[in-house]
């Protein structure tokens, strides 16, 4: 297992990725595109990967996911990828033209690297963290901060109704799920 | 052999399969005729293949054809690996080697000699293929698109007749919403 250089050792468990991934499935995502990240490595990738309901297709880039989830949308498969804040960024051509222009449902991961759970993210220490939400509000993206258990239970209903009203949607993961 | 007379012989062995185009030779395919089940991936230049990827994967009943230009192959030349780490056996995909940024002035690709058969093969495609002769495509053409796949197949044609990008009519959202509705039947 990767060292978990955020989480100290004696750090209470406030993020269960097992959790994450039961409302993955119940969102009724039967793909995740993924480029690994640190953040959710162990919490949710790893266990993401071993899990036979759910397809893990792994891309080299990105920016790959948002045109194979759109694609998987055209037949009515739901598709999760699941990325950091920097493939975000690096991506934002292809979320704006596919997922935002084309309005189409979208579900991105978000991994915010660097990010301290103990701040809102527009006050984040790393400044890559800090401009993604005000980038996904000028881009008109729906966003939710999942920063602790509390906060699972809005998965489901924001890749519902992404999937509903056809637009894309962000769901930023603050802190290290746990494995 | 040039653009629009490989993509008239390919037409006619097109009967239901999924064809994803951008740019140049989405304009040179949409000239053969209207169908739903064409997908004109414009706007996210490199994303085609992935796309293609993502309609593979979630039909696989069906065949998908991804007819890529050699510009927008090196913006994603990832989706080599990706594509090639799946295995679908219902990819077809061709890169359309002209050697140039045809729809943005006609400025060279960084490098016009680059192999993308053998950037193909490396990365895993069953089928490879690399045709410069328009009798011999027209030959093999039908054969190529009935393969198991992942198939990759260069076409090294010459610059085309200046063409016009109508990009409102490429884009329209009915044309996606036709796709979609065809996808349902």
């Amino acid at each position: 297992m990767a060292t978990d250089a955020l989480l100290e050792p004696d750090e209470k468990i406030r993020l269960k990725g097992s959790a994450i991934v039961a409302a993955i499935k119940a969102s009724k995502i039967e793909f995740v595109l993924s480029v690994p990240d640190i953040v959710t490595s162990e919490g949710l990738l790893r266990p993401i990967a071993r899990d036979p309901q759910l397809r893990l297709i792994r891309v080299c880039k990105e920016d790959e996911c948002i045109g194979i989830a759109s694609g998987l949308y055209y037949c009515d498969k739901r598709a999760l990828s699941l990325i950091q804040y920097t493939g975000f960024l690096d991506s934002i051509n292809a979320i704006r033209g596919v997922a935002v222009e084309y309005r189409q449902p979208i579900c991105m991961m978000i991994g915010l690297l660097g990010h301290d759970p103990e701040t809102t993210p527009r006050n984040s220490p790393r400044y890559g963290v800090r401009i993604i939400e005000p980038i996904l509000d000028a881009m008109g993206i729906p966003h939710h901060l999942i920063n602790d258990d509390g906060d699972v239970g809005k998965i489901r209903p924001a890749i519902d109704d992404a999937y509903a009203a056809s637009h894309p949607v962000a769901l930023l993961i603050g802190r290290r799920p746990s494995s | 052999m040039k653009r629009d007379e490989c993509f008239r012989i390919l037409a006619r062995h097109v009967t239901d399969e999924i064809v994803i185009a951008t740019y140049s030779s989405a304009v040179d395919w949409l000239e053969l005729g209207e169908r739903p089940l064409n997908y004109f991936s414009v706007g996210a230049m490199g994303l085609d293949s992935s796309h293609a990827l993502g309609l593979a994967l979630g039909r696989p009943d069906r065949r998908i054809i991804c007819l890529q230009g050699d510009g927008s192959l090196l913006m994603n030349l990832g989706c080599l690996v990706t594509i090639a780490a799946v295995q679908p056996k219902n990819l077809i995909h061709f890169v359309v080697q002209n050697g140039a940024y045809e729809a943005n002035g006609g400025h060279p690709i960084p490098n016009t000699a680059v192999d993308f058969a053998a950037m193909a093969r490396g990365a895993g495609y069953v089928q490879v293929h690399a045709f410069s002769d328009l009798a011999n495509f027209a030959q093999q053409a039908g054969h190529v698109i009935k393969q198991d796949g992942p198939v990759f197949a260069t076409l090294h044609v010459e610059p085309s007749k200046p063409l016009t990008y109508d990009y409102p009519n490429l884009y329209d959202a009915g044309r996606r919403a036709a796709l979609k509705a065809a996808l349902q039947q």
